[in-house]
């Protein structure tokens, strides 16, 4: 890159928001996912919408890749830099804008932090509903990238269930709003497309959330099973019997030992553990948890536990949001993995993986979104031991496999980013993946937006925007448009 | 040759090579009653499977010929007048339900399939599309996506946007293409379900679709209060929207010279049910509370031509900020004079739904009027049904700063705009 370039940059943003140290540049070169790794040329860091674009014309012109990066949780390699580009760094733009009660919106920039927004509403009795592990950190910007997800998603729904409105900057620099504070703005729903397109299809600059209501009553109940078995048919039955409670969460002895070694939650050392919360109007949750608990026992339960205060509720939450990063108690390393499977194939997909961990002589602890089959399979290796990581790395594809031959997919929260986009042909045809480039190439013809993420191949954008080309049998005059 | 001697040799050698691929009994010159918003097609065609749409799709475009996709026809003269219309595709014959997976809450149907025919299936295990679509006798999964209609159940359980988990659409090259799937959770790849709901099928024809599912309710209960005057029924909608309460909809009913009426209906356990019930009787002065819910079927009213005929009203959904339906409905009155006669349904998430009846000078001059108002506070105007006198009046309104990319996104899906040609937003 030219210094040029890096002089109009830093007309920009100022000398403080353009980083180009190499020391400094290493902080940016992977996010969460940390075994992929990109040393961008340099990284910016606008606080505004107004020097976003001007970045983004900069990179435009000069045909510079760039990618956007919120907090740097992501896990799937979403954020990691690609050569040659730059990285746009959005922590500065870090304000909650707006808080509208009446209509239940707020108003912020990319890079606040999810956690935040519950916390400047809570005072008047409203949360914001996606909750993914990394909430206390992980910005809203990245949320929308990755259409993420989390516990309570069973019932409230993902990201994009609570994202009204966009405002865009897209790849040439034009900004665009998506959506907005009313439902169904006329035409399509690219703010549906945009949401999860994972830094793909341009920067989103300001968002608009849908804070919901506490509800009156929140219960949490804790079920010790002999192993994932029991669980899973406790989890089918309370499903069939027609309750939605507002999270399902399971997780194997392996990952309770790592939890408690971590947090210590005070969980019961069992073959599989149960977590269920139910919300709403206090009559209709005492009545659900009765049923909840029936359900338990008929399926051997045997230790049932309901949280009986707030603090109790946060242990036992605290334990399995830690789920991840303890892990490092029990392993040197681990990988983490993100398919979904129909909830009735729990029972074969688990028998399977522990099949597959058998034959490769890794151990393999799982935690779960049991309510909406989203598995969280982590596998255990050592780095050290030569050739541990290769069949670490062959384990974790097997199993995706086991979720896409399940009628499942490859990733429920986390993304395909750059660790999952080979695998994206297994789950879907040639036809379905250029059916859905043909949106990247009216969003971003140039393919500057985070190139080379989810795709196995790129498509080419042959069609100019805007220009019309005349059928061929339009051209020998066989037809005429009319 | 001059344009309308070829068109209609290309439309003959069109009808000869379908002919070859759907059975002969599915193929048939269109009458007068195939009309779309007043445009008048040529040919009617039934595939028998996706595989036979996406053939004949392939085969149209390729001709140049423009195509109108058609389910349950309840809805197809939403958008505006198409600029070509020369073969209606139905997908009368993919009408099965493919796998109602109910120990998962999923349902795999094809886009021919009736509402009501899949909530009939759905029931024989409990379980519920959860959304209120209109004429479900008649619509089909494939229309109600593709215009996005949805009712009052939508407050609690979202629109269509919140249900649909995948679907299967062909496109006007023939290209058969699947995103999403069977599973609730999956960010792989973009979400094309939600792309084409509410396109009018302007960038594919949806040939399946995979729903996620909600249990029936045991027990059901609406509780109904009359209320002085809109503002008076608004502060009730922001009093019951601010509680705890969990209801699963929430409305208002209007029309000139009458009291407005609040409507809210609970679902759940009998116990949780009686609480609210009570709880509610404190928000609201006088409230009378029925087990059925016939006033879940006012915006089912708002459509229906019932006494009039069709030339005599127009109906169109609106969309405002919640704490300003009041406003939007004195508004409404305001600009309605003497001459037009209003009636409204508006939910509490701020979609409404109007209808006008009075002389088509009136009452499209009170829609532009009444959409100016509502575009300035960031809402919008769709006019779904309209008299012919009013055939000029543009059914959609202003996409904003984003029409430009909203039309390469059809150049890409469409190149030759063989779909729907003319009749989405912004001439799209």
């Amino acid at each position: 890159m030219e210094s040029r370039i890096f002089d109009e940059l830093r007309e920009i943003v100022g000398p403080r928001g353009l980083i180009t140290s190499r020391e400094e540049l290493h902080t940016y070169e992977c996010d969460g996912l940390t075994n992929f790794r990109v040393l961008p040329r340099a990284v910016l860091l606008p606080d505004s919408t107004e020097q976003v674009q001007k970045i983004v014309r900069v990179c435009h012109r000069e045909k510079i890749p760039f990618v956007a990066r919120g907090s740097g949780t992501g896990l799937s390699g979403g954020a990691l830099p690609v050569e040659n580009g730059i990285v746009i760094s959005l922590t500065r733009m870090n304000k909650i804008l707006e808080v509208d009660f009446a209509n239940a919106r707020v108003v912020v920039e990319p890079g606040v932090i999810n956690l935040d927004v519950t916390g400047r509403v809570a005072p008047q009795e409203y949360f914001y509903a996606p909750d993914p592990s990394s909430q206390s950190i992980c910005s809203i910007g990245g949320n929308v990238a990755e259409n993420s997800g989390g516990a309570h998603c069973l019932k409230y729904g993902f990201t994009t269930t609570h994202v009204l409105g966009l405002e865009v900057v897209l790849a040439d620099g034009s900004l665009v709003h998506l959506g907005g504070k009313t439902l169904d703005t006329p035409g399509y729903d690219l703010m549906g497309v945009f949401v999860g397109s994972e830094g793909t299809l341009g920067i989103a600059t300001k968002i608009i959330l849908r804070v919901v209501k506490r509800p009156e009553c929140v219960r949490t109940l804790l079920a010790a099973f002999p192993s994932a078995n029991e669980a899973g048919a406790a989890v089918s039955d309370t499903i069939a019997a027609g309750m939605l409670p507002a999270a399902i969460e399971m997780m194997d002895n392996l990952a309770i030992q790592a939890a408690e070694a971590a947090v210590h939650a005070n969980y019961p050392n069992c073959g599989a553990l149960l977590l269920v919360e139910l919300d709403g109007p206090a009559a209709e949750v005492a009545a659900l948890m009765a049923h909840v608990d029936a359900i338990c026992k008929k399926n051997g339960a045997w230790e049932i536990r309901v949280a009986q205060s707030d603090a109790e509720r946060a242990l036992v939450w605290k334990g399995r949001k830690a789920a991840f990063a303890a892990m490092g108690r029990i392993s040197p390393n681990y990988i983490v993995q993100d398919g979904v499977i129909p909830r009735t194939e729990l029972p074969n997909v688990m028998r399977e993986i522990g099949r597959l961990s058998r034959e490769a002589g890794l151990r393999v602890a799982n935690v779960f979104h049991a309510g909406d089959g989203n598995l969280h399979p982590l596998v255990l290796y050592d780095r050290k031991i030569p050739g541990q990581e290769e069949t670490a790395e062959a384990l974790s594809s097997r199993i995706l496999e086991l979720c896409i031959a399940a009628g499942g997919s490859i990733t429920g929260e986390h993304g395909v980013g750059e660790d999952k986009k080979k695998m994206m042909s297994k789950m879907y045809s040639e036809p379905d993946l250029e059916t859905m480039q043909r949106v990247r190439c009216a969003f971003d013809p140039l393919q500057l937006s985070n190139p080379s993420k989810m795709f196995p191949t790129p498509r080419l954008c042959g069609e100019k925007p805007g220009e019309y080309v005349a059928h061929p049998l339009e051209t020998a005059g066989i037809v005429e448009r009319f | 040759m001059d344009a309308s001697v070829s068109a209609k040799a290309t439309a003959n050698t069109f009808e000869n090579d379908v002919r070859e691929i759907v059975t002969a009994k599915y193929v048939r010159a269109a009458v007068a009653s195939d009309a779309v918003a007043g445009a008048q097609p040529r040919l009617v065609v039934e595939p028998g499977s996706e595989l036979e749409l996406a053939k004949v799709l392939k085969l149209a475009n390729a001709a140049g010929l423009a195509v109108i996709p058609r389910g349950g026809g309840t809805k197809l003269e939403w958008g505006n007048r198409p600029a070509r219309a020369d073969v209606i595709l139905s997908t009368a014959q993919l009408h099965r339900v493919i796998e109602h997976a109910w120990a998962d809450l999923t349902v795999s149907v094809e886009a021919g399939c009736t509402i009501a025919r899949l909530q009939e299936t759905l029931a024989k295990h409990g379980q519920r599309l959860a959304l209120d679509a209109l004429w479900p006798e008649r619509a089909t999964v494939g229309g109600v996506l593709s215009t996005n209609d949805s009712g009052a159940l939508r407050l609690r359980f979202g629109s269509l946007r919140d249900l649909v988990i995948g679907v299967t659409l062909v496109l006007a090259d023939g290209t058969v293409a699947s995103s999403g799937g069977r599973v609730v959770k999956n960010v792989a790849g973009y979400d094309l379900p939600k792309l084409v709901t509410g396109a009018l099928g302007t960038l594919g024809i949806i040939t399946r679709a995979f729903f996620r599912l909600h249990p029936l309710p045991k027990e059901t209960r609406t509780v109904s209060c009359v209320t002085e005057d809109v503002r008076e029924a608004q502060r009730l909608v922001t009093a019951i929207q601010n509680s705890k309460l969990a209801h699963s909809a929430l409305q208002i009913c209007c029309e000139a010279e009458m009291q407005p009426r609040v409507d809210l209906l609970f679902e759940g356990t009998d116990a949780g049910l009686m609480a609210q019930v009570e709880q509610v009787k404190s928000l609201m002065r006088s409230a009378t509370i029925a087990d059925a819910g016939d006033a879940w079927n006012a915006r089912q009213a708002i459509h229906s031509a019932g006494k009039q005929r069709e030339s005599e009203f127009a109906a169109a959904k609106f969309a405002t900020l919640p704490a300003q339906m009041a406003e939007a409905i004195e508004t409404m009155a305001r600009l309605s004079g003497a001459g037009v006669r209003w009636k409204v349904a508006t939910q509490a998430t701020g979609i409404g739904w109007a209808r006008l009846e009075g002389a088509a000078p009136a009452v499209e001059s009170m829609l532009r009027e009444f959409r100016a108002c509502l575009e300035r506070f960031g809402g919008s105007l769709v006019v779904a049904h309209r008299p012919p006198g009013m055939a000029e009046l543009d059914a959609w309104g202003s996409a904003g700063d984003a029409l430009p990319l909203m039309s390469a996104v059809r150049r890409q899906f469409d190149p030759q705009g063989t779909l729907n040609t003319g009749r989405f937003v912004g001439g799209i």
